[in-house]
């Protein structure tokens, strides 16, 4: 009986690896329309600028930094977000422009 | 079933191998059906390896002694917990365990990746699966969980009962999920480096599985370090063995990485490093399981009768050859964008630390494998010991301390050297007074850097505090919120450098902790008879009565017999507590002829430590009641003569079927007569200060590393990005 069962087991799990793993075998599978990598980075390294533009400011608030330089580092800081806006914007018009 | 158990990890192993090909295929074709295929081959990994972990544990439960494993590892008398518990006891169990974890770690960072990094992510997939291949081959050919014996015994071995405590329960879980999670960065890094592909969207999924990683390690030390306190009977909980050592390592290496990854992320440095790091936090891990199943240092935790030691060479090999050569190809990508702005600067102040965590790992390193460098080297053995650590590690760790506290209060770039002094001012005034408080109440001669780490840590608070104090009120200022809310959201809205800031104030209590327990500890070995006294430091204990209990054993371990002692103790002639500790005596199996009662308690003997923990001060107490040696055993027992009077009666006067119930009540009459008539006992009594604070830090930590790792709610980030978007959009429109 447990012999069975063991048997059972081993032969359902061999059948549903299988069909789990067979999908290149199978008809094609259409590809999802997805984000490129690109536009991942890019906005993944926006995230960060913002997030640093936020710590610039904490940094401030808690009297870390002098009004001159913090006005110096939000500007910088603020003129880099702004480079990688235009990134974004350039990548997002050449998608477009790309034929479908 | 272990047959079907075996199929079940050759399935394992053809769905790694099957998953690193397809995956690879996909990659190298841009076949992207290929690649799910291999990811799919993760989450199937983790399906099978259940079916396995579940089959053997089912053994395990029921007892099923036809199974090498459960055999050597428990019995009928290991309470259930304890037997569920006992799988990752045995070398192939916890291998077993080990990949089990990797398989479901893998899996949650599979499918959280599954629609980003899309270049990397086949990369990662193999070498995650190439892990899985690793550890399936070692169960199907070199040591299989699913082993059978002959001859089935009717009774196994037992769990050793030192890991009959609650801790060993989520130990070793907790501790390799940390080693196993740290594939998860590697295996991202080596996939990053392949594609040559550095760039922050790789920065932001690393450091998330970085930061889990270091979390469970962390969790897994710190409760290994409570097992050692609690059941090891020394009164410790660090002894620099090679096994703490191996787990400590890469922990040090990963605290560096999570500081200086925040330097990449934000200027673009520090590259090479980062990479370095990632890649040998990880291949320490494997260094460390090298270490406990290698059996090449002598190790209290380590498995015996190791043997994987040559497997596991030559996979620290590969690792360690491929990355250094992906480093090396790829150092056009991973060259700096920009360079230190400032040494007064919170880069700086994360490089200094990143160079004092590198060098504790070194010095840690060196000792743990001095053993085997010195045999290399003059062909001896040389060991060295807690001094020899004590004298490195404690002054970088008086440095990693005070930079825990500098690091919060420096600005990130650029902070002038006259704000500077106005963050340190009351930190420095903390420290200071702590000092003064030190100076007045503590032998400073004897304990210079106790006194300086408590210092340190003041000044860590101090920075801590002020910078939770002026966060509060800047947010206060724009939001009018209550104190408290204005905390919370503060906290919400920041959880990164908020939990950081709470894992460093967790770091500063423990060291706290660890230092006084170290420095002013009395400890008292000695033998007492029921009545007498003994004074440690400035307690009185008093051996009241002894205690005897047969197959009830307080601690509800299994034990057939426990002897123990009631221990009143007293400060300045008032009561502070009672203490109650205990010896338990466990069987041996499988039982011989000749000594029935001798059986039933010649196993391995644990103390139950007594403890009344406070935050001020920890009372330890443990007992040896002091017996002779048993010949036929070599074990030492209590009341030998009794043991050996009763076991000649039952076997010339009781039938064979009832001889175990004969010895069950012979062992109830000698309890009985341990408690009327107590032969003197052993003790060891431990008076120590702030014990408590280690785990009271340890708990802080993990709270800081949660807050931290937790990510903020959509909405929030939503608010956050529509503010800055506006704010840089304005920029954009007069660029």
């Amino acid at each position: 009986m447990t012999a069975a069962l063991a048997a059972l087991l081993v032969v359902a799990l061999v059948i549903f690896v299988g069909w789990a793993l067979s999908g290149p075998f199978r008809a094609r599978t259409r590809e999802r329309p997805q984000q490129s990598d690109e536009r991942r980075a890019l906005e993944s390294a926006k995230e960060a600028k913002y997030s640093e533009i936020r710590d610039n400011e904490t940094d401030y608030r808690t009297g870390k930094l002098s009004d001159a330089d913090f006005r110096a580092l939000d500007r910088q800081l603020r003129a880099e977000a702004v480079e990688i806006l235009r990134a974004i914007d350039e990548l997002e018009a050449l998608s477009e422009a790309a034929p479908r | 079933m272990a047959f079907a158990g075996h199929l079940v990890m050759v399935v394992a192993l053809a769905v790694c191998l099957y998953g690193i090909g397809a995956a690879l295929y996909g990659a190298r074709r841009g076949r992207r059906d290929w690649v799910d295929s291999g990811r799919r081959s993760v989450y199937c990994l983790a399906v099978v390896l259940t079916l396995a972990m579940v089959i053997l544990e089912v053994a395990f439960v029921r007892n099923d002694f036809s199974y090498t494993a459960v055999a050597m590892t428990s019995s009928t008398t290991t309470p259930l917990l304890y037997r569920v518990a006992a799988m990752w006891s045995s070398q192939e169990g916890s291998l077993l365990l080990w990949v089990w974890l990797l398989s479901i770690w893998s899996s949650a960072a599979i499918f959280l990746t599954r629609n980003r990094l899309r270049d990397v992510v086949p990369y990662a997939t193999s070498v995650l699966l190439g892990f899985g291949a690793f550890f399936t081959t070692l169960l199907v050919f070199l040591d299989s969980p699913f082993g059978q014996l002959s001859q089935v015994p009717a009774e196994g071995a037992g769990l050793d009962p030192l890991l009959r405590n609650p801790s060993m329960l989520i130990h070793p879980p907790m501790l390799y999920s940390g080693y196993t999670f740290f594939s998860i960065p590697f295996a991202f890094a080596v996939g990053a480096l392949i594609v040559r592909r550095i760039d922050a969207d790789w920065i932001r999924v690393t450091r998330r599985f970085a930061l889990a990683s270091w979390l469970f390690l962390g969790i897994g030390i710190l409760l290994g370090a409570r097992w050692s306190y609690y059941e090891l009977g020394w009164g410790g909980y660090w002894g620099w063995d090679p096994v703490e050592n191996a787990a400590l390592m890469p922990w040090l290496i990963s605290t560096a990485f999570l500081h200086s990854v925040m330097i990449q992320e934000k200027r673009g440095m520090l590259k090479i490093w980062n990479a370095s790091l990632v890649l040998g936090a990880s291949t320490l891990a494997i260094v460390g399981t090298f270490l406990v199943r290698s059996g090449v240092l002598d190790s209290i935790h380590a498995f015996t009768g190791g043997g994987l030691g040559g497997p596991f060479v030559g996979l620290i090999a590969v690792m360690v050859a491929g990355s250094v050569y992906l480093v090396v190809t790829r150092r056009d990508v991973l060259r700096s964008e920009h360079s230190l702005d400032s040494l007064v600067s919170r880069e700086a102040v994360f490089l200094l630390n990143n160079i004092v965590l590198v060098g504790l790992c070194f010095v840690i390193f060196w000792g743990t494998f001095f053993p085997l460098i010195s045999q290399a080297v003059t062909g001896t053995t040389a060991h060295v010991g807690p001094p020899w650590f004590d004298r490195y590690t404690v002054p970088l760790a008086l440095v990693l301390v005070l930079l825990s506290g500098i690091g919060p209060i420096i600005a990130w770039r650029r902070a002038t050297l006259a704000n500077a002094r106005r963050n340190l001012a009351l930190p420095l005034v903390a420290a200071g007074a702590m000092a003064v408080a030190a100076y007045t109440v503590v032998p400073i001669g004897s304990s210079v850097p106790t006194v300086i780490l408590f210092c340190c840590a003041m000044f860590v608070l101090a920075s801590i505090g002020q910078e939770f104090w002026r966060g509060t009120r800047a947010r206060r200022a724009i939001s009018s919120e209550a104190p408290p809310l204005a905390l919370f959201s503060m906290v919400r809205r920041n959880r990164r450098r908020y939990g950081g800031y709470i894992v460093h104030t967790g770091i500063a209590i423990l060291f706290i902790g660890v230092a006084a327990s170290s420095t002013f500890q009395h400890e008292k070995e000695l033998s007492l008879q029921v009545g007498q006294s003994a004074r440690v430091g400035a307690y009185t204990m008093r051996y009241v009565k002894p205690t005897a209990r047969v197959v009830d054993d307080p601690s509800h371990t299994g034990a057939t017999l426990s002897l123990g002692a009631v221990l009143r103790v007293t400060r300045g002639g008032h009561y502070v507590a009672t203490l109650r500790p205990a010896a338990d005596y466990y069987p041996t199996q499988p039982i011989f002829g000749g000594q029935v009662v001798a059986d039933l308690i010649s196993g391995d003997a644990v103390q139950q430590v007594a403890l009344k923990s406070s935050l001020r001060r920890d009372l330890w107490a443990a007992i040896k009641p002091l017996g002779t040696t048993l010949p036929a055993t070599g074990v030492a027992v209590p009341e030998e003569a009794l043991v050996a009077r009763a076991d000649a009666s039952i076997l010339t006067s009781t039938p064979q079927l009832k001889q175990l119930q004969y010895a069950y009540e012979e062992l109830a009459a000698i309890a009985d007569a341990y408690r009327r008539n107590p032969p003197p006992a052993g003790f060891t009594l431990i008076s120590s200060p702030l014990v408590m604070w280690i785990w009271l830090g340890g708990l802080i930590v993990l709270l800081g590393g949660l807050i931290a790792i937790w990510p903020p709610p959509a909405a929030l980030r939503g608010r956050i990005r529509a503010r800055y978007f506006a704010r840089v959009a304005q920029e954009l429109g007069r660029a």
